[in-house]
């Protein structure tokens, strides 16, 4: 293999994992612009996610309908954290909900260590489109699934931000809360209903991912912070920000750790976390003032 | 330093100094070791979060450099363990001024997520950088502390120059905090813009306090080394201890020098008492920590300053209600509602 075509494979590793990401950045900044909070417990989702697949698919379910459960279930657990422990926190200083939904974070991987013990399971990836080679670069099958649902998540936000009622109520709620509140818009469901979403997000990529790096209850912190760093990178609070900040985020850590040093991989991501802070605070895509928060 | 806070400051040290004779297991002993060692990093965390207002989500890499630090310098170099000590700490002290610079610009959330950053590449440095830190398998034979002949080679030893450490630390942290800088500081808390038109030079203030915080958790980074005597990178010196460290404080209570003594008693021995529990204390120590810091908003100094003043009325007549309110606000960090 020439340097072209490792690079383009590097590329494509890159982009899926980017893809997963996405998912997450797109979770951190539903949530942020809903209720200003950052939820620390996001990568959970995603592990929870890819442990109920998992379940479900040892029970004999198709990995498909795993895929559909679990993004129906795991919101559920979205709205329930946000009910129990983030509305009773409205009113207090930003430190209180950083620590609360790490708290959640610590619980929910607790509870997984319990549920499903501490090993790496393993999940059959989704049948289908077979390896396909592009310019002498491998592309997987379950590469090409996480690409396509990925891009049909990211769609499907998209119009249901635009088109249906509630989306424009949580894109007004994000644009001014006391505003979306005097044209009646109830800013508790709008953040219940975020917490949903970015949980389904999570199990989405949760569930997308397991195939590649296998489910485990640790799983979630580091795809959780991950995603954090995707989100500022593109500039917390904006959506084709979090997109192009996965995708960049994934494709930058794949080169380094192909061509650097693969132990050092996921020091990557934070080094350009810490760059992008210092250098760039609003991120790619990002105009909201830094401070302040 | 007041003749009230002598008085309080002694009293500690002698409840510090005759505790191991009702404890006598070296097992308690080396729990309240670790509550001293843990109580250093909350009361410099504390400098900075409760009384700067300032967040650090990273506090685990200073607590890192503290100790490995002293492990390298000492086992490889075969240094002094007391020049190690003071190196190390200096050294941390450094890599807080440079990383410090750029990283306190920020605010909120940049900030928090800045220092968690800036934690995560050094824990991961240390698990990569074998040929230095010994990788996962970590360095071991650091050696004891002593003087002139005097080892610090037992629990109960090591129990005692841990509390002092802890001790002297508290009382230089309270005077700190009365001193004109300490003044400026709350007063960044409440306004960095009104500290500044009164001439405080926010910047370089916030600075100071971010070096000194980290110097007290290298400080306890390098007791730590030379107590346990190994050191590994997993849970104490990554992410998980940074957190405990900021629940320390925050649970304690945000600008309470006590409330960090109580933080990190609580924690430690929640962790020791959860232990029994097997594999249901992660679970259980997440749950905990979610409602306490829900319903106790002021951290547990607060609750304390509360119950006391709802008591107050009662045995004290009229007169007590004013008395009793000085003391609360006191006591409650100040200006709670105004992070970031």
């Amino acid at each position: 293999m020439g340097l072209w075509e490792i690079s383009l494979q590097f590329f494509f590793a890159g982009l899926t994992v980017g893809s997963i990401y996405a998912l997450v950045a797109l979770g951190f900044t539903i949530i942020f612009n809903a209720s200003g909070i950052v939820n620390f417990a996001q990568g959970e989702f995603v592990m929870l996610g890819a442990l109920l697949a998992v379940s479900l698919a040892t029970a004999g379910v198709p990995l498909a309908l795993c895929l559909v459960l679990s993004v129906i279930v795991v919101p559920l657990i979205g709205c329930l954290l946000e009910r129990l422990f983030i509305r009773p926190l409205a009113g207090r200083p930003v430190l209180t909900p950083i620590i609360v939904t790490i708290g959640a974070s610590i619980f929910m991987h607790g509870v997984a260590a319990l549920l499903w013990g501490k090993d790496a399971l393993p999940l059959a990836p989704l049948p289908g489109p077979p390896t396909i080679v592009v310019g002498g670069a491998v592309l997987q099958g379950q590469s090409l699934w996480i690409l396509g649902c990925g891009l049909l998540a990211m769609v499907a936000l998209r119009l249901f931000f635009t088109r249906t009622q509630t989306g424009r109520a949580m894109r007004a709620n994000a644009v001014n809360r006391q505003g979306a509140l005097l044209v009646g818009i109830n800013p508790g469901r709008i953040v219940m209903l975020s917490f949903g979403l970015s949980a389904g997000l999570g199990a989405l990529a949760g569930v997308l991912v397991a195939p590649i790096i296998t489910a485990s209850y640790g799983m979630g912190t580091m795809l959780g912070l991950k995603g954090f760093a995707a989100a500022i990178l593109g500039g917390l609070g904006s959506s084709p920000g979090a997109i192009v900040g996965g995708l960049l985020l994934g494709v930058l850590e794949s080169f380094a750790a192909g061509f650097i040093s693969s132990g050092y991989k996921d020091a990557v991501a934070f080094v350009i976390l810490l760059l992008v802070l210092f250098l760039r605070p609003a991120g790619l895509f990002g105009a909201r003032k830094t401070g302040g928060l | 330093m007041g003749a009230r806070r002598l008085l309080s400051y002694l009293a500690a040290g002698a409840a510090a100094a005759l505790m191991p004779l009702v404890l006598r297991s070296p097992y308690h002993q080396s729990v309240l070791t670790f509550i001293a060692i843990n109580a250093i990093v909350a009361l410099g965390l504390n400098l900075l979060m409760g009384y700067a207002g300032q967040i650090s989500l990273g506090h685990a890499a200073f607590h890192a450099l503290g100790a490995y630090g002293s492990g390298i310098l000492t086992t490889m170099l075969g240094m002094d363990p007391w020049l190690a000590m003071a190196c190390s700490i200096a050294g941390a002290c450094l890599v807080a001024l440079v990383i410090g610079v750029p990283t306190l610009k920020l605010s909120g959330h940049y900030l928090a997520i800045a220092t968690l950053g800036f934690g995560m590449i050094i824990s991961i440095v240390l698990e990569q950088w074998a040929a230095l830190t010994g990788g996962t398998s970590g360095l071991r034979d650091i050696p004891k502390l002593q003087i002139a002949g005097f080892a610090f080679n037992t629990d109960l030893r090591f129990y005692y120059l841990a509390w002092g450490c802890c001790l002297v630390l508290m009382a230089l942290s309270a005077n700190v905090m009365d001193s004109r800088k300490g003044r400026a500081l709350r007063a960044i808390h409440l306004s960095e813009v009104a500290a500044s038109t009164c001439g405080v030079d926010v910047a370089r203030l916030k600075l100071q306090v971010f070096v000194l915080s980290a110097g007290y958790a290298a400080l306890a980074g390098s007791l730590y080394a030379h107590y346990v005597n190994f050191i590994s990178p997993e849970r104490r010196f990554g992410f998980p201890f940074s957190i405990e460290a900021v629940v320390m404080v925050v649970l304690g209570g945000l600008g309470n020098i006590w409330g960090s003594l109580l933080g990190s008693g609580t924690i430690t021995a929640l962790g020791e008492f959860l232990r029994r529990f097997g594999d249901y204390d992660v679970a259980a120590f997440g749950l905990i920590l979610m409602l306490a810091i829900i319903f106790l908003p002021q951290g547990m100094s607060g609750a304390l300053a509360r119950l006391s003043l709802r008591r107050k009325p009662k045995g004290e007549g009229v007169a007590a209600p004013a008395k009793a309110h000085v003391r609360a606000g006191k006591g409650a960090p100040p200006g709670e509602g105004s992070h970031g």
